[in-house]
């Protein structure tokens, strides 16, 4: 196969390229394309549920085909099918119309099939390289061949388009930067085929766009193309087909030009979306929560927050847009007392709350809905009616004088489950045990029941489906409208940009710049997430 | 085999009540294989432990005596484990709380049991907490390794024992015999706890198991017991919960080693009357302070499952002895039956566990999958 590519300059490489698409069975990459791959009748069972049910699906050399449905639809299992990672009851898959047997990753990657996982499968302490060789026999036996690898990724990274130093560490990269070695390393090993798993979901709307670029090349080039995402609009924008996946059923398959996205919504969730949540006029006149100048540390004990001020009032939802890791996390930690704050003040109303414990700050009327609802938000382990009143099992009247008044237990978690319509077999199920919009559910209920001054929401609605992310939406609404102060930390754009009243931006630990929410545009919060500052601000 | 389990959740539950006693005799058969191997008939030799154990009034008391302060500790084992730490300090808690009860016990000689009694086994709690709490501090404040410093702990209270008893509270005819046997006076006779029935078992059999019932009831019923477990399951989101962590974890070993040294105070005013020592720890405890680990986790790490598990603890360790007595098998040999039991005790308990796992995900699947139908959307 390496016959096919020898080393060609880029102004060659595109008339090449072109040609090849018209007349070849080859890939710029020099491996053979697959020009149609069939999955027909894949019947997956786990314990107690149908994951899919007799599900076709396929794609063809050069077109982008969109895998869309919600959480627990069976988008992933019928992904992992294809990756080999699992078995499946019934059905067969087909590549180029023959019929093979997928056993194993290792099987998926010989039948030419590249994965790029959400969560990217690389080792920060390697070198691109040293990545893209990992798990590879090497050409020269014991010995490395690193060289002839790199002069391979160069090679790659010219006929793609995708920048990148195979020299470099990964751990120095951008995320953006990470996932064009993810896909370096799915051509190194053949793929003709690349099933994207989420791929939009850490990028900035900028490096969204250079991904896309890529993307689209590669569909011209021959590359066959499954793109897995609930975000709709970017289906729109860049598939030639989608599969809409109900309860491990395909619920629909059409050409992206037949569909809308409200028709897609409405084939994900089964039924009408709701109207975004109507945001009323309130008073937004009390400063509830005020930050001067506050400082923390990250986990490597240095600086993670440089210096963060702003004035939450009554009644508005303030957004905190950012790509992740700039900071979010200590923010959140800061003002509800579970980081050390090393310069600065958090204030609530009159009360300075700096250096105040936990307790000191819940019982100020602060709520947190926490990042990781599992690990810091709910205890998995105990029951849904334990963790109800996890932050007031000291308080009447769900205990007096010492022991658990388990009536009132009860109660209030009989009452909390049918307001916020919880799924769950009983109070008594451990949470462990209940899906992540239900988990997000009881978070919410909890922390909503005690009627806060101010709600702390970190990334509210992430992992969630679409029905649970317009409940959580409606609820932060709802709380807003009776004149609580919401700091609404999330990575998602177009949730920051649909709640918000007004808009600031951290990167890198610091406020970049604030924008009203009527007046602010995707693009320029772009902008501001990547560190660029606004010219007015310089 | 799942399937059925799951048709039938109680037959499901008696088996998982059943397995340990299974894993029990599992390990009794190996025993038996060893046994041959020492030219013994192994049903003659299982015999004699059944009689040791249960065969008379008389071997029926001295198995609850053994089960008393192995219940005990399982205890003490039991809240450390449901708050998260790990007490491998049995021993050392049990050797303070003995000596601080002793200690009592001679100060007051002539005042009546009834004021003394419930004194000296309150200064055995305390005491026995004071030792957990130690560990317990730096564990909480300083991230000390709580396996380490308990097992410290436990050589700081042998040679401090063993000191005590050779110089300051040694009995003062040892030193006019100057035989020095290192032992306190016997106490006082009013000290003694009442006898149950006319054998050695005496009340603190029934403080033990009344203890596992307030233990279950503080874990399960109150406030603090509620923020004990949720420390011990997840520290993070009880920080975020407001709950003072650090805390709690000292609590959690305090109250750990509190019920090792209420087992040290009981074995000295229901059993020896007196405090002694071989130079090890072992001579007083009979390592109970390491066997009730086991017997906490024979009982699943649950207070009142602890009850059977001690019992059928001291029953082994009673006639396991008179077994080697008849058979005239080593010693080494018991030592290593109850090996044998603790392995396959665990590794069934594993077992289970993940067959539970499993069972527990079928069900909650259907039960969901049930619920949703039902909720109106």
């Amino acid at each position: 196969m390496r016959g096919h590519c020898p080393r060609i300059s880029a102004q060659e490489s595109i008339f090449r390229i072109q040609f090849m698409v018209e007349n070849s069975e080859f890939l710029p990459s020099g491996k053979p394309k697959i020009s149609t791959m069939e999955m027909r009748g894949i019947v997956k069972r786990f314990p107690g549920v149908l994951a899919n049910d007799q599900v076709d699906f396929d794609v063809q050399s050069g077109e982008m085909h969109a895998l869309l449905g919600e959480n627990g639809a069976g988008k992933s299992t019928l992904m992992r099918v294809l990756y080999g990672l699992y078995q499946p009851e019934e059905g067969e898959i087909l590549i180029d119309g023959t019929p093979v047997k997928i056993e194993s990753p290792h099987d998926a990657i010989e039948a030419g099939i590249g994965m790029i996982h959400q969560h990217f499968m690389l080792v920060p302490t390697l070198t691109v390289a040293e990545n893209v060789a990992l798990g590879l026999p090497s050409t020269r036996g014991a010995l490395t061949d690193l060289d002839n690898v790199s002069a391979r990724v160069l090679e790659l990274a010219e006929l793609y388009g995708l920048q990148v130093d195979p020299d470099a560490y990964v751990w120095q990269l951008a995320v953006g930067q990470q996932q064009r070695v993810e896909i370096i390393k799915a051509l190194y090993r053949g793929a003709a085929l690349l099933i994207l798993d989420e791929p939009t979901a850490v990028l900035t709307p900028q490096e969204v766009n250079e991904l896309f670029v890529t993307l689209r090349q590669m569909m011209v080039d021959g590359h066959a193309l499954i793109f897995i995402s609930h975000k709709l609009q970017e289906v729109m924008d860049i598939c030639s087909r989608v599969t809409v996946l109900r309860d491990g059923r395909v619920v629909g398959q059409e050409p992206i030009d037949q569909v809308t996205k409200g028709t897609l919504a409405q084939m994900m969730v089964g039924r009408e979306l709701q109207a975004k949540p109507e945001k009323e006029e309130t008073e937004q006149e009390n400063v509830r929560l005020a930050l001067r100048d506050v400082w923390a540390d990250n986990d490597l004990g240095t600086p993670g927050l440089h210096g963060v001020s702003f004035d939450l009032r009554a009644g508005e939802i303030l957004g905190v847009a950012g790509v992740s890791g700039n900071g979010q996390r200590e923010l959140a930690q800061a003002i509800n007392g579970l980081r050390d704050i090393t310069k600065g003040s958090v204030k609530a109303g009159e009360r300075d709350l700096t250096g105040a414990s936990p307790a000191e700050i819940i019982e100020q009327g602060v709520s947190y809905v926490p990042e990781e609802r599992m690990e810091d938000g709910m205890i998995k382990e105990f029951t849904v009616a334990e963790n109800l009143i996890l932050r007031e099992v000291n308080k009447p009247p769900f205990s007096r004088g010492g022991f658990l008044n388990f009536r009132a237990i009860s109660r209030q978690s009989e009452d909390l489950i049918k307001q916020f319509n919880v799924k769950t077999p009983s109070k008594d199920t451990p949470v462990k045990n209940l899906s992540g919009g239900n988990i997000q559910k009881l978070l919410l209920a909890r922390e909503l029941s005690r009627k806060p001054k101010v709600i702390v929401a970190a990334q509210p609605t992430r992992g969630l489906d679409i029905g649970a992310t317009e409940y959580v939406h409606q609820v932060l609404t709802d709380q807003r409208a009776e004149g609580t102060a919401i700091l609404l930390i999330s990575e998602d754009l177009d949730e920051i940009l649909a709640l918000s009243d007004r808009i600031i931006v951290i990167y890198e630990g610091e406020i970049m710049g604030e924008v009203d929410a009527g007046e602010a545009d995707p693009e320029q919060l772009g902008l501001l997430m990547a560190g660029v500052r606004s010219q007015t601000g310089e | 085999m799942q399937a059925f389990f799951i048709r039938h959740p109680k037959v499901w539950r008696a088996f998982d009540i059943l397995l340990p006693f299974l894993a029990t005799l599992a390990a009794l058969g190996v025993g038996a294989v060893m046994l041959m191997a020492f030219d013994a008939n192994p049903v003659v030799a299982y015999g004699a432990l059944l009689e040791g154990a249960f065969g008379s009034t008389n071997a029926i008391a001295d198995t609850l005596v053994k089960a008393t302060p192995l219940l005990l500790v399982a205890l003490g084992i039991c809240i450390a484990f449901r708050g998260g730490v790990i007490n491998i300090g049995g021993e050392g808690q049990l050797v303070l709380g003995a000596l601080a009860s002793t200690l009592v016990g001679l100060t007051f000689p002539d005042m009546p049991g009834y004021l003394i009694i419930p004194l000296a086994l309150f200064v055995g709690f305390l005491a026995g907490g004071f030792w957990g709490a130690i560990p317990g501090f730096l564990k909480a404040y300083f991230n000390v390794n709580e396996i380490l410093s308990t097992i410290m702990m436990n050589a700081i209270a042998v040679q401090g024992m063993n000191y005590l008893l050779k110089e300051p509270m040694i009995d003062p005819v040892q030193l006019e015999a100057a035989s020095r046997i290192p032992q306190t006076a016997r106490l006082s006779a009013a000290f003694d706890l009442p006898r149950l029935v006319p054998t050695r078992l005496h009340l603190g059999t029934a403080l033990a198991i009344i203890a596992a019932i307030l233990v279950f009831i503080f874990l399960w019923r109150t406030v603090v017991g509620y923020r004990i477990r949720a420390v011990g399951m997840n520290a993070s989101a009880s920080r975020y919960a407001g709950i003072n962590v650090p805390r709690n974890i000292v609590l959690a070993l305090a109250l750990s080693g509190a019920f090792c040294g209420l087992a040290g105070a009981i074995q000295v005013f229901g059993l020896h009357h007196r405090m002694f020592t071989d130079g090890s720890a072992t001579g007083f405890t009979g390592s109970a302070g390491f066997n009730g680990i086991v017997v906490a986790l024979f009982g699943q790490l649950h207070p009142l499952g602890a009850i059977p598990a001690s019992f059928l603890f001291g029953a082994l360790i009673v006639g396991a002895n008179k077994l080697q007595r008849v058979m005239q098998v080593p010693a080494s040999f018991i030592i290593a039956l109850n090996g044998l039991v603790v392995v396959f005790v665990v590794s069934a308990d594993y077992w289970r566990r993940r067959m539970a796992r499993r069972r527990e995900a079928e069900v909650v699947s259907e039960e969901l999958i049930s619920s949703e139908a039902e909720v109106p959307t």
